[in-house]
C-alpha cells in the first residue's frame, strides 16, 4: 500500500459536522470556527468508552438470559419464558422459522456484537494491518444490525398490548426484557462510540 | 482565543478553537461500574432470596413440570418445581423443589406434601381449580423443627391439616366398610370432622381407623359415646310399619360415621386425644347395652335347615342373645343321617340381671366359668333349641333357646366343649308333618272310582230326565186340565147362589129347628120324666100349684 499521507500529518483536522477543515494545532480542546462543534482527531477516548460500554452491555446481557423475559398465562395456566426457553419452546411446538429468527435477534446478534466489537478494538488498538477493509466491513455491518437488535423487545411489548384478556390469556413483561433492552442500547451505544478511523490507524507497512 | 480562531491565520486553513476541557476524568466508566452494581445486586438478591431445596417422591409426577409447578401453602406460592427424574430403580419420581427463603420452616419433619390434581368423587370434588391452571404441589407443615430436605409426598391430600383445631379418636372395626379418606363424621347428622387414616390391624383381624373432629364438636365425643357405620339405608320394617334410616344421601353413596352418645344417664366427660372405640356397623348395635365377651355354643339339629343362614338371631325367650356363626354337615354312622352342626355366638351379658343373678348362683355352687352346669340345670327343666321360622314369606329360620314343658329326656355332658344345647324339632317342623300327614290320608281316599261311580250316576240321571220329559210331562199335562175342569164344577157347585147350596141352607135350617125341639123335650122331659111312661100330661089350668112343682122338680132332679 503506498504511504498515503494522514491529516494528521499534514497539520489537518476536519470538523465532523460541518466538514470544516482547519489546521491542527493539537493544544488541548478545539472548536470548530463555523459550527462551534469540537474537534477531534479522531472520537475522543474512543478505546475506553467502547470498552466500557462494552463490559457494560455485557454484564447486563447475563440477566438478560437469565431472568425471564416474558410471562404468558392463558386460563391460569402461568408460563415464564426467558429468551433461550422461548426459543426452544419455539422450536418444540413447532415453529422452526420463528424459533431461528428469535434465536438470531435475540441471542445471535449480540453475541456476534460483542465479539466483533472485541475483536475490533484490539485489533485496531494493537494497530494492526491485518484485514483492515473486512474489519471496516464488519463495523458497517455491525451498525447496521443494531437497528434491528430490539426484535425482542418489541415482541414484547406489543404482545403485552395486544393480549390482554384477563384469565383467559395476558402476556406481560417481566424484568429480564429491561435488562435485554439495556444491552442492546448499549452496543449500540459502544458501536457509535468507537472510531472505524482506528482501524486504519498504526503502523501503514505493507506485508 | 476566541479572537484569534476567528481570523483564519497560518495558511489559507482556519485556526480551532481551543476550549477548556470541561470533564477531568471521563464519567464513562460509570455505566459498566453500574452495570456490574446491578448484576452484582440481582445475585445478591437470588442468593438471599434462595431457599432449601428439598426432594419429593411421588409414585408419579402427573401433571408436574419442571420449572413451572408451584407448590403452595394456603394457595401461597413458597416454591416451585426445578426438576422431575426418575428413581434408579423406576419406582417412583424425584421431585427437586427449590422452596423459597421464606419457607425454610417447611422443610422440616413432619411436612407433608401431595399434588392437588382434580379429583370428582363421592363424597365431593376437589381442586377443580386445578384443572386449568395445572396441577401443583400442596403442603401441610409439622410441629417439628429438625431440617429435612428428603420426603416421601403423599399420594392423596390428607383430611386433615395440621392446622385445624380439633381432636382425633381411634376406632376399632371388623371391616372398613364403604368408609374412605375424608368420609364424613356425623353428630345429630351434622358433619363434625372426616376419617383421617385407616389402617389393617397387624394381625388382620380388623381395622383401625383415625377420625378428626373439628372443634368445638370434639366436646361432644365423650368417654361414653359409641360411633357407628351411617353408611347405606337402615330400612326397618316394624309395628310402625315401614321405616327407612339414613344419615345423608352423601353417607348412602360414599359412607359415612356417626356417633351419638346414649340416652339416660352416662359418663359425659370429654373423650380424650386418640380415645378409643369400637366401630358398630349400625346404629341399633352401637346403643344396644355392651354384649360383654362372647361365649360359642353348638347345637345338633336332625332336620333340613332351609331357611338357617350364618348370621341369623339366637333368641333366649325372646331376647336377642347371639347369631349363628357357622353351620356345617356331619354324618352319624349308626342312624345314617345327615345331622347339622349349628355354631353360634352368645352374649350372655345381653340377658341383663337375670345372667348376673345366675352367676351369683352359679358362683356360688362352685360352677365353671363356662356356667355348663348351670346350663345343665337348665337343660333338664326343658331348655332346647329349636330352629323357628322367623318370616313365614321368606322362610327365614332362626334358633329359638326356650324351656319345652314337654321335652323329652336328653343327655347333657357338662365337660364338652364348646357347649352343647340339645335341640327340639321346630313347631313349624311338627305341623309340616301334621300336614303331611293330612295329605296322605287325604290321598288314599279313591277320588278316581268315586269320580266314575259319580260320572256314571250322573248319566243314568240324565237319561231318567229325558224320560220324564219327553212322557210324564204331557200327561201331567192333560191331568191338571182335567182337575181344572173339576174345580170349575167343584167352584160352581159352592157358589153362593147354586141349588146345592140353596138346599144345604134349607137343610141346615131344618136341622135347627130340630134342635130346637129336641131341646125342648129334653126340658120337657127333665121336669117330666115321668112322661116318659106315663105319657103327657095336659096342661095345668090354675097356675097356683106352679109354685111347689119346681121345688119337687129340683128335688127330683137331683138324683
Amino acid at each position: 500500500m503506498s504511504a498515503l499521507p494522514r491529516a494528521g500529518e499534514l497539520g489537518l483536522i476536519g470538523c465532523h459536522v460541518c466538514g470544516l477543515v482547519c489546521r491542527d494545532t493539537a493544544s488541548g480542546d478545539m472548536a470548530c470556527p463555523r459550527c462551534g462543534s469540537s474537534l477531534h482527531r479522531r472520537k475522543s477516548a474512543s478505546y475506553m468508552r467502547t470498552w466500557a460500554l462494552l463490559i457494560a452491555a455485557f454484564i447486563l446481557y447475563i440477566p438478560a438470559n437469565v431472568l425471564p423475559i416474558m410471562r404468558t398465562a392463558s386460563l391460569g395456566d402461568i408460563d415464564d419464558n426467558t429468551i433461550i426457553s422461548g426459543v426452544m419452546e419455539l422450536w418444540a411446538k413447532g415453529s422452526p422459522d420463528l424459533a431461528v429468527i428469535v434465536f438470531t435477534a435475540s441471542i445471535l446478534v449480540p453475541l456476534t456484537k460483542f465479539l466483533v466489537l472485541g475483536t475490533l478494538l484490539i485489533s485496531a488498538r494493537r494497530g494492526s494491518n491485518w484485514a483492515r477493509p473486512q474489519r471496516a466491513r464488519l463495523y458497517r455491518l455491525v451498525e447496521f444490525v443494531g437497528y434491528w437488535s430490539m426484535l425482542d423487545v418489541f415482541v414484547v411489548a406489543l404482545m403485552t398490548a395486544l393480549v390482554q384478556f384477563g384469565f383467559f390469556s395476558l402476556v406481560a413483561p417481566l424484568p429480564g426484557v429491561i435488562y435485554f433492552g439495556l444491552t442492546v442500547v448499549l452496543t449500540m451505544l459502544a458501536s457509535m462510540s468507537f472510531d472505524p478511523r482506528l482501524i486504519w490507524d498504526g503502523k501503514d507497512d505493507d506485508d | 482565543m476566541t479572537d484569534e480562531s476567528t481570523t483564519p491565520g497560518g495558511g489559507e486553513l482556519p485556526q480551532p478553537v481551543v476550549r477548556h476541557r470541561r470533564v477531568g476524568v471521563s464519567l464513562i466508566w460509570l455505566v459498566p461500574i453500574l452495570a456490574a452494581a446491578v448484576g452484582v445486586s440481582l445475585m445478591v438478591h437470588a442468593w438471599l432470596q434462595a431457599g432449601p431445596v428439598i426432594s419429593i417422591s411421588f409414585k408419579t409426577a402427573e401433571g408436574l413440570t419442571a420449572n413451572k409447578t408451584p407448590v403452595k401453602y394456603k394457595s401461597v406460592v413458597i416454591g416451585k418445581v426445578q426438576q422431575i427424574r426418575l428413581s434408579h430403580d423406576h419406582s417412583h419420581v424425584e421431585v427437586k423443589v427449590d422452596l423459597d427463603k421464606s419457607a425454610e420452616s417447611f422443610a422440616t419433619a413432619g411436612t407433608r406434601f401431595w399434588v392437588v390434581r382434580p379429583r370428582i368423587g363421592l363424597g365431593g370434588v376437589s381442586g377443580i381449580g386445578t384443572l386449568l391452571s395445572g396441577a401443583y404441589i400442596g403442603v401441610d407443615v409439622g410441629d417439628s423443627h429438625k431440617p429435612q430436605h428428603a420426603f416421601k409426598g403423599l399420594e392423596s391430600p390428607p383430611s386433615v391439616t395440621h392446622d385445624a383445631s380439633g381432636r382425633s379418636f381411634i376406632l376399632h372395626a371388623d371391616d372398613l366398610g364403604s368408609l374412605d379418606i375424608g368420609s364424613p363424621v356425623y353428630f345429630r347428622r351434622i358433619q363434625v370432622g372426616r376419617v383421617a387414616s385407616y389402617r389393617l390391624d397387624k394381625d388382620g383381624q380388623g381395622v383401625t381407623l383415625q377420625v378428626f373432629v373439628d372443634s368445638p364438636y370434639d366436646r361432644f365425643v365423650t368417654v361414653s359415646s359409641r360411633f357407628w357405620n351411617a353408611s347405606g339405608v337402615d330400612v326397618s320394617l316394624g309395628a310402625n310399619g315401614l321405616k327407612l334410616d339414613t344419615q345423608s344421601l352423601a353417607t348412602v353413596l360414599a359412607g359415612g360415621v356417626a356417633f351419638q352418645n346414649p340416652q339416660g344417664p352416662h359418663d359425659s366427660t370429654p373423650a380424650k386425644e386418640d380415645a378409643s372405640y369400637r366401630l358398630f356397623s349400625d346404629e341399633a348395635t352401637a346403643m344396644a347395652p355392651p354384649n360383654g365377651p362372647p361365649h360359642y355354643i353348638r347345637m345338633r339339629f336332625d332336620q333340613s335347615l332351609r331357611g338357617l343362614a350364618v348370621g341369623a338371631p339366637v333368641e333366649f325367650l325372646g331376647v336377642d342373645f347371639g347369631k349363628v356363626v357357622s353351620i356345617r354337615m356331619d354324618y352319624d354312622e349308626k342312624t345314617q343321617r345327615f345331622p347339622l352342626i349349628v355354631g353360634a355366638v352368645v352374649y350372655p351379658d345381653r340377658l341383663g340381671r337375670a345372667h348376673d343373678k345366675l352367676v351369683a348362683l352359679a358362683k356360688a355352687r362352685g360352677d365353671n366359668a363356662d356356667l355348663s352346669h348351670m346350663v345343665g340345670m337348665l337343660v333338664a327343666h326343658g331348655l332346647r333349641a329349636q330352629a323357628r321360622t322367623g318370616n313365614l314369606l321368606t322362610g327365614q329360620l332362626y334358633i329359638a333357646l326356650d324351656f319345652l314343658p314337654h321335652a323329652a329326656k336328653v343327655k347333657y355332658n357338662p365337660d364338652a366343649r364348646p357347649l352343647e344345647i340339645p335341640t327340639a324339632p321346630g313347631s313349624f317342623d311338627k305341623l309340616q308333618e301334621q300336614l303331611a300327614e293330612i295329605v296322605t290320608k287325604i290321598q288314599k281316599v279313591p277320588f278316581d272310582s268315586i269320580g266314575k261311580h259319580l260320572d256314571s250316576t250322573l248319566a243314568d240321571l240324565d237319561r231318567t230326565l229325558k224320560q220324564v220329559n219327553g212322557k210324564v210331562l204331557p200327561q201331567v199335562n192333560d191331568t191338571l186340565q182335567g182337575a181344572q175342569h173339576t174345580l170349575g164344577s167343584a167352584n160352581n157347585m159352592l157358589a153362593g147362589d147354586s141349588p146345592l147350596q140353596q138346599n144345604l141352607s134349607a137343610t141346615l135350617d131344618e136341622l135347627r129347628r130340630m134342635a130346637r125341639s129336641l131341646r125342648v123335650l129334653s126340658d120337657y122331659l127333665g121336669v117330666h120324666p115321668e112322661s116318659l111312661i106315663r105319657g103327657r100330661r095336659a096342661d095345668p089350668k090354675v097356675v097356683q100349684p106352679a109354685p111347689a112343682a119346681p121345688s119337687n122338680a129340683s128335688q127330683g132332679s137331683k138324683p
